[in-house]
């Protein structure tokens, strides 16, 4: 495999990202449509702060909850693909830290992905 | 409806200033729309998420973003970010209405100050940690630099992820002042680097407010796409007109939303 510039790598991670949130928006766009279209006169209340639905918070849940349509879920599946977006870029970025037998930015960077996936998955 | 457009107008005013669109956002949210500050937050940190990664291909065409110093510091600001998030459960909210108001105030003086690149020679910390690199100077020759005070910049990192986990913006400002005060990195560089790291910071506070259930689709979703057309109509405004003037004005329009908060938050009304 040849290796890889800085720059090449950047614009590969530029087109990662963008297409990352290109993904997501059009997700939750799908989502928003759903929404809309079924709680158009409802007027939401936020002013009183009440933690969102269970399901909508595990991802055990959430994946089924959308393929039936739920839109809410789809929104929420959207925003977790927002989300997974720079996470991807940091995996990305240890990788090609890898390729380039850079141990000391594998170290660092896989010390953030550690840190990032601890805070998704682990954290209260 | 309201919220999308809202959203899309708070996003137009980010890009122009060079805020960033969470920081219109969460007043507007609060103080005109009633919406509790943790839902704002949560909110404004996805539309963070969006703006920081759909501007990234563009920066990377300009080429001056270092991603060594980048994920060096990225270890400060998420960390921080973690800890800002953590200390949002337990900050009252009229406490984190009056620090977000601060806040604002410093990145609206910060975004007036001059930048004067004196570039860093050498530093022997900094050949340890392969940072140094070059950017095209202003006589377009390719100019090597390195930076100083990495510590320090470190330290004020960490600060930068706590208000971005708390407040739910990018703190571009803040992250901007680490690099280029204070690490003497020059503008373009850290300016660059800076926008990469914030789409990472939020995302490890976003998780976090996401399992804690403060993250509602129903505002999340309008918020993310309007500020995200919002921002990518700011942007091209700002290539093809002087916005000079119409900068003055929005500073103006923050500086207020600013003096509302921090009134809002001490008088207990939000």
């Amino acid at each position: 495999m040849p290796r890889l510039n800085d720059k090449q790598v950047e614009t590969l991670i530029g087109q990662v990202l963008r297409y990352g949130v290109l993904l997501s928006s059009f997700v939750t766009a799908i989502g928003l449509v759903l929404y809309l279209a079924r709680h158009a006169t409802a007027i939401p209340n936020y002013h009183i702060f009440h933690s969102v639905n269970a399901s909508l918070r595990s991802m055990h849940q959430l994946v089924p909850e959308a393929f039936h349509g739920n839109a809410m879920a789809i929104i929420q599946l959207g925003v977790l693909l927002l989300i997974a977006t720079p996470v991807a870029r940091v995996a990305f970025l240890v990788g090609s830290f890898a390729l380039e037998h850079d141990r000391l930015y594998v170290v660092v960077s896989g010390l953030v992905l550690v840190i990032l996936l601890g805070s998704i998955f682990f954290a209260t | 409806m309201f919220t999308l457009g809202g959203s899309l107008l708070a996003g137009l005013l980010g890009s122009l200033t060079g805020l960033g669109g969470g920081v219109v956002l969460v007043p507007m949210l609060v103080l005109l729309f009633g919406v509790d500050i943790h839902y704002a937050i949560g909110a404004s940190l996805i539309s963070v998420i969006a703006t920081s990664s759909g501007s990234a291909a563009a920066y990377v065409r300009e080429g001056y973003s270092n991603i060594r110093i980048g994920m060096f510091l990225e270890v400060a600001t998420t960390l921080g970010a973690v800890g800002g998030a953590w200390l949002a459960t337990r900050t009252p909210t009229r406490g984190i209405a009056i620090v977000f108001g601060l806040v604002l105030l410093y990145s609206v003086y910060l975004s007036f100050q001059r930048h004067d690149d004196e570039v860093v020679a050498h530093n022997p910390w900094c050949d340890r940690l392969k940072m140094n690199s070059t950017f095209p100077g202003p006589d377009g020759n390719l100019q090597q630099y390195s930076v100083k005070h990495i510590s320090g910049g470190f330290g004020t990192m960490v600060g930068a992820g706590a208000l971005s986990g708390l407040l739910g913006i990018g703190s571009g400002a803040v992250k901007v002042l680490a690099m280029d005060h204070i690490m003497r990195i020059p503008f373009k560089v850290s300016t660059t680097t800076s926008n990469f790291m914030i789409g990472v910071t939020a995302a490890a506070s976003a998780g976090i407010y996401l399992r804690r259930g403060y993250i509602d689709p129903s505002l999340a979703a309008p918020v993310m796409i309007g500020v995200l057309v919002g921002s990518l109509i700011g942007a091209r405004l700002l290539v093809k007109s002087n916005v000079k003037s119409l900068r003055l004005v929005f500073s103006v329009v923050i500086f207020f939303l600013a003096i509302e908060m921090i009134y809002n938050g001490w008088v207990g009304k939000v």
